[in-house]
């Protein structure tokens, strides 16, 4: 166990070396900024004066690291500072949002996540036939078409044509559940018809390489009917590459929500920060990315971990 | 039921049955699949659902006719050594040839086959489609099937160049790190490590923001996004390489750095390189596809197709298709590079088990 | 031997074929083969024979990628299995007829506790309890010699070493008292003194139960201890099957007889030169890899011009290590390597041109150690390039030379490429592109151990008259103790990266030994039937194998 303990503890440690490293570059990547933020937001016509009186608000008289450190101490406890557009509380302007937006990944991710497993196994169970050679076709086809595409088709079938669901995935306050869900079907099935196609063709890659190991093709040697060759030799080994599948995913639910939510109208931390960098509103900018990155690594460990716990020669040290 | 119904069933089941009495089973699974799924888009859609079927079976149909066509056309051009190649291909790998050819001469000639210019407005905004206008009018009333001709150029334009740049910096890197090993490659795969944790989309939008929206700087953030997913594949294809003994014998007899990567390294890594070659434009060309969808892309007045999809965003509630038709054009031609990648992939797998 | 009653398993004019480049080719075409019950076959061919094939196809069973054709016939025990269903033919697999493969490592499931792998098919099939199907299997761990028969079994296969899991596997396939087993090469991934124990502990199993068995393997040592009956395969054909005596006294076929063929070359034995400067030697060589345990530990050695040595020992032993810290890729953390009496550069990096020329080397593998995108005459011109500075005509003259003393018509391989060549012609390329460099010193790594015996034999005595003309000093990795007779000079014996016996050839093959010497010695298999039993009569089983080699080790 220790083993397993000390392989998990450097992982997390490395991820946290990570998320520092990428807290850098997205703060000190704005310093790069030809004259400098307050420049930058009040545009060539902005008077001295303006200028002075803003840099002394968001303290640029201060040397970067010095403001590095302040506002990595204050992201710790979710506070980005103010937006230099609205004034408003950066965490205010994103929170709400941001929890929207885990709302429709985990809504995509629910449906997705099961229906891409069973099918990526069973499309590599049938291999080379004719099924597998239809779901390969599909699922290319799937993964090369931008979200925007199957998203305004979605809208142009779903909600302008046979006007089963709205086209615009607005929220308001205290809606029901089922109409929660029903407004927000739409982009959540944009992302699942994505995500599904990735996942199944991973999951089928992952599923025939272990097919392909010795200790299967023993297994049948010894008369295991083939069910139980699955359930009993495949699965236990299939465990690592699988949660490493479902994580790459969810993972990329993430950001592919960025492009849904603006086809949408979704009110989530995507459209935020599109807005954000097309107004340059930094600090918005700066904490959504923080906040994307964090999430992306956290899934990434998520499936280091999981294939660490899963992987019996590690379960079972010599 | 109307004629067309029962010719259609009746066209499906008498080439079922044709297919199972010549024990074709494939064809005839799909045949038999395809007729159990018309009896319920039938009953859900009525003959509107079957015309629809049919329509996109005739679609196939066309698609496999001219991707058999032009592979026998390929392969008449082609010498001995490439036929043989050529023949294992696929259809579809046959239909992504044919469309990456069409859009290298769209792209190439635009200027020859658009009939107006990319920013000349012909009629008012949204004019409907008229002899003159194949695709009707955009928003400012310029020629919605111009604009598409130079969008060829200018939207693959861009993601190609990034393509290169991310694979010259990719590749290189990868190379050199795998030759050189020790504490030049561990710097490069931690620097990939982080600049991975970034989710691509979002670096792209924090170096926008930052930069500003031009070609310059989306053509570099797209290769530092990309660079290290190709210097990730390219030191592992090589990482196979350097271990071999003619690699060894090469160091030992003292040669430098340049020679082994130029004359034993590469020469034995280009199969999957190439392949990912491909691989890699589809994600730039989504990526830069999205930015420009954003409104974060080519600026205007330049074509460019994701921009195009948002301009002209505001008619599909209209029920028109019209700007589905460059993100078609953008799927059309990412689905085409996949097929062929996925037979490259397969290629090259299938010769390694020999 | 009144074993012969009673026929189990009869193929007739089996046919296998196999997918590949968009079409199927017959991998095996048309063997016969008739098994009787408690009969061990031997199946013996190179790689590529399609022996193995075959051993699956005893089964019914057709590997991913292959098909039995039409006409083929497979009986077993009177029931058909071409025309079988899959689930009949599942009920023979584990219960009547077993599987053992070449790597247990691989073929042991990692999830599972060997124990339960092993009460899989008896709880399958409702022949046993759990409780007594485990009971059994410690019985038969304990009849295989497993050491710890009561919890072996309770480990997870990564936890056990190579030989004991390829017993463990053996065990697996016993688990049901099946009518016939067959073996996969089930000793070939592992070393020689390790190697005799699995012998002697299949052989006895087998023995005990009456079981028929195909024993598929590609050394003829190993099948004469084994087999009654021995078939040899060539290219998916049957050459000739005899009884195993009379196979080895009185091979019929040409192939037959190539492969029995005992090494018939052997160079002279040669001294060494009274009070001279060695051409190569180590002092005291210590080395690891990046501070990991001592691969090499206070290794010394010479070797003189003109002569061979070779270095003998089982994985691990640290000979090639040897080798890389003599060529510069690994250098050593103590003692100097002598190049003529001035110390050697320790990095390869560091070195000059001249003293990089000065060693060479020639690899095991002909088909990693030359750049299959390159022609024959740039791999061997390159070195002579680099070295020399021959460009053009020069370049050309000195490229023909070189295949002329690899006796390989110049103008016939001049622009081929690697893969166009035979294995044994791929050897000769190697080595003509060490010779390209004007070498004094070569190191030969296993350079025949992955060819068949006629054309290593070949190969021997090109080295050998090269070595006469050109006066070169060679040091010999091998572990072929064959090789070891025909071309050294002296020998060097390692284990566990330290040499614990060196001296002339004449006076190594004769005892007394090292006690390691002796135990390396004595386990690599004759072609003498007799030799593992009278071996194990007269040293005792727990004399031999990995717990010998152990205490030895510890003395």
């Amino acid at each position: 166990m220790g083993d397993i303990l000390k392989l998990v503890g450097q992982r997390l440690g490395l991820g946290l070396v990570i998320l520092l490293v990428i807290s850098i570059i997205i703060f000190f990547m704005v310093e790069l900024l030809p004259g400098d933020i307050a420049q930058a937001v009040l545009g060539q016509g902005a008077t001295e004066e303006n200028l002075a009186a803003l840099r002394k608000e968001m303290g640029l008289d201060k040397p970067a690291f010095v403001r590095y450190f302040g506002w990595l101490g204050n992201a710790i406890f979710l506070d980005f500072g103010n937006s230099v557009v609205t004034g408003e509380k950066v965490s205010t302007v994103i929170g709400a949002r941001f929890a929207n937006t885990l709302f429709l990944a985990c809504y995509a991710a629910v449906i997705a996540v099961p229906v891409a497993i069973v099918l990526g196994i069973l499309v590599a169970l049938l291999r080379n036939s004719i099924f597998d050679r239809v779901a390969n076709v599909l699922t290319l086809t799937s993964i090369s078409s931008p979200e925007f595409f199957l998203g305004y088709i979605l809208i142009l079938y779903f909600a302008v044509k046979w006007g089963m669901f709205p086209a615009i995935a607005s929220l308001s306050e205290g809606m029901s559940f089922g109409e929660l869900l029903n407004r927000t079907f739409l982009p959540a099935l944009t992302l699942v018809l994505v995500v599904v196609a990735h996942m199944m063709r991973m999951t089928r890659a992952a599923i025939i390489n272990l097919l392909a190991s010795p200790y299967i093709e023993m297994a049948r040697l010894k008369g295991v009917p083939p069910l139980k060759v699955i359930v009993r030799h495949a699965l236990p080994n299939a465990w690592a590459p699988i949660i490493n599948v479902v994580a790459l995913n969810l993972a990329y639910l993430i950001t592919g929500v960025v492009l849904v939510e603006v086809v949408f109208v979704y009110p989530g931390i995507g459209q935020a920060l599109v807005d954000a960098v097309s107004k340059r509103d930094f600090p918005v900018v700066q904490a959504c990315c923080l906040i994307f990155a964090a999430t992306f690594i956290l899934l990434n460990l998520a499936a280091d971990v999981g294939a660490i716990l899963t992987n019996p020669r590690l379960r079972h040290p010599k | 039921m109307s004629i067309f119904v029962i010719t259609y069933y009746s066209l499906l089941l008498a080439g079922s049955t044709a297919a199972a009495f010549f024990n074709k089973r494939s064809i005839f699974t799909l045949l038999f699949s395809l007729t159990l799924v018309s009896f319920v888009v039938g009953i859900i859609g009525g003959p509107g659902g079957l015309r629809a079927i049919a329509i996109c079976a005739g679609i196939l149909a066309l698609a496999a006719m001219v991707s058999y066509s032009f592979r026998e056309f390929l392969i008449m051009l082609a010498g001995p050594e490439v036929a043989k190649e050529l023949r294992t291909a696929p259809l579809t790998a046959a239909f992504g040839m044919f469309v990456i050819f069409t859009y290298a001469i769209t792209g190439i000639f635009a200027p020859w086959i658009a009939p107006f210019g990319e920013a000349e407005v012909i009629s008012s905004a949204f004019a409907p489609a008229d002899e003159n206008m194949l695709l009707g009018a955009d928003q400012l009333g310029r020629d919605m099937f111009s604009r598409l001709v130079y969008g060829t150029r200018n939207s693959v334009g861009l993601a190609l160049t990034a393509t290169c740049l991310a694979f010259f910096l990719g590749a290189g890197a990868g190379l050199l790190a795998a030759v050189k090993g020790g504490w030049f490659d561990q710097l490069m795969g931690r620097i990939a490590d982080v600049i991975m944790s970034i989710p691509s989309l979002i670096f792209a939008l924090l170096m926008l923001s930052i930069f500003g929206p031009s070609m310059p700087v989306i053509i570099c953030a797209v290769a530092i996004i990309y660079a290290p997913r190709v210097f990730r594949l390219t030191r592992a294809v090589a990482g196979n390489v350097v271990v071999m003994d003619y690699i060894e014998a090469a160091k030992l007899r003292g040669e430098g750095t340049g020679y082994l990567i130029r004359r034993e390294v590469l020469p034995n890594s280009m199969a999957p390189l190439i392949a990912e070659f491909g691989l890699e434009f589809c994600f730039v060309f989504l990526l830069v596809a999205g930015l420009s969808f954003l409104g974060l892309g080519i600026q205007p007045p330049t074509a460019d197709w994701g921009s195009m999809v948002r301009e002209n965003a505001t008619l599909i509630s209209f029920g028109d298709i019209t700007p589905l038709i460059p993100a078609a054009a953008i799927a059309l031609l990412t689905v085409a590079v996949n097929f062929v990648v996925d037979w490259m992939l397969f290629r090259s797998s299938g010769l390694k088990e020999h | 031997m009144n074993k012969k009653k009673e026929v189990l398993l009869e193929i007739k004019n089996l046919r296998i074929e196999g997918y590949s480049d968009e079409k199927w080719v017959d991998i095996i075409k048309g063997v016969d083969l008739t098994l009787h019950r408690g009969e061990v076959m031997g199946l013996i061919g190179e790689s590529g024979a399609g022996k193995s094939t075959i051993g699956a196809g005893a089964m019914g069973y057709a590997r991913d990628g292959t098909r039995i054709s039409e006409g083929s016939s497979i009986e077993f025990d009177g029931m058909e299995l071409t025309t079988a269903t899959e689930s009949e033919k599942r009920a023979l697999r584990g219960a009547r007829i077993a599987y053992v493969a070449q790597s247990a490592a691989a073929s042991f499931n990692p999830a599972h506790k060997i124990i339960d792998q092993h009460t899989e098919a008896p709880l399958q099939y409702r022949l046993q309890k759990r409780m007594e199907a485990q009971e059994d299997a410690m019985d038969l761990y304990e009849r295989l010699r497993l050491p710890h028969p009561q919890e072996i079994g309770f480990r997870y296969p990564h936890q056990v070493s190579g030989g004991q899991l390829q017993r463990a596997m053996t065990a697996m396939a016993m688990s049901c008292r099946p009518d016939l087993i067959i073996f996969d090469e089930p000793t070939t991934a592992l070393d020689v003194t390790t190697q005799i124990e699995v012998l002697a502990a299949i052989r006895d199993i087998v023995d005990q139960f009456n079981t028929a068995a195909l024993y598929i393997t590609h050394d003829l040592a190993v099948v004469a201890q084994m087999a009654d009956t021995i078939k040899v395969l060539l290219k998916g054909e049957e050459v000739e099957e005899a009884s195993t005596e009379e196979m080895l006294k009185n091979p019929r076929e040409d192939y037959t007889k190539s492969l029995w063929a005992v090494r018939s070359f052997e160079s002279p034995q040669r001294q060494r030169p009274k009070d001279g400067v060695p051409l190569i030697s180590l002092q005291n060589i210590d080395a690891s890899y990046s501070s990991g345990p001592k691969i090499l530990d206070d290794v010394s050695f010479d070797v003189y011009e003109g002569m061979t040595v070779s270095v003998v020992g089982e994985s691990g032993s640290g000979k090639s290590t040897a080798a890389r810290v003599i060529t510069g890729l690994l250098p050593p953390s103590k003692g100097e390597v002598l190049f003529k009496g001035t110390p050697f550069t320790h990095d390869y990096r560091d070195r000059p041109k001249d003293e990089l020329r000065q060693c060479q080397m020639i690899y095991q593998s002909a088909d990693t150690s030359l750049n299959p995108k390159v022609k024959i005459s740039e791999i061997i011109g390159r070195p002579a390039q680099f070295y020399s500075g021959l460009k053009g005509a020069d370049l050309k003259a000195r490229v023909d030379e070189l295949l002329d003393l690899i006796e390989l018509e110049p103008s016939q391989y001049y622009n081929r490429y690697p893969s166009e060549l035979s294995g044994g012609q791929k050897q000769r390329i190697g080595i003509a592109r060490a010779l390209a460099a004007e070498p004094t010193f070569i190191i030969c790594d296993e350079v025949t151990s992955a060819l068949d015996q006629l054309v290593a034999e070949g190969i021997l005595r090109l080295l050998d008259r090269l070595q006469n003309e050109l006066n070169l000093a060679y040091m010999f990795i091998t572990h072929d103790l064959a090789t070891v007779r025909s071309i050294s000079d002296e020998v060097v014996v390692m284990q566990q990266g330290k040499v614990v016996e060196q001296g002339a050839k004449d006076d190594m093959f004769k005892p007394p030994h090292h006690p390691y010497t002796d135990l390396l010695l004595s386990s690599v298999p004759e072609m003498d039937p007799n030799w593992l039993t009278t071996l194990l009569e007269e040293r005792g089983v727990e004399n031999l194998g990995d717990a010998a080699a152990a205490k030895i080790a510890e003395k």
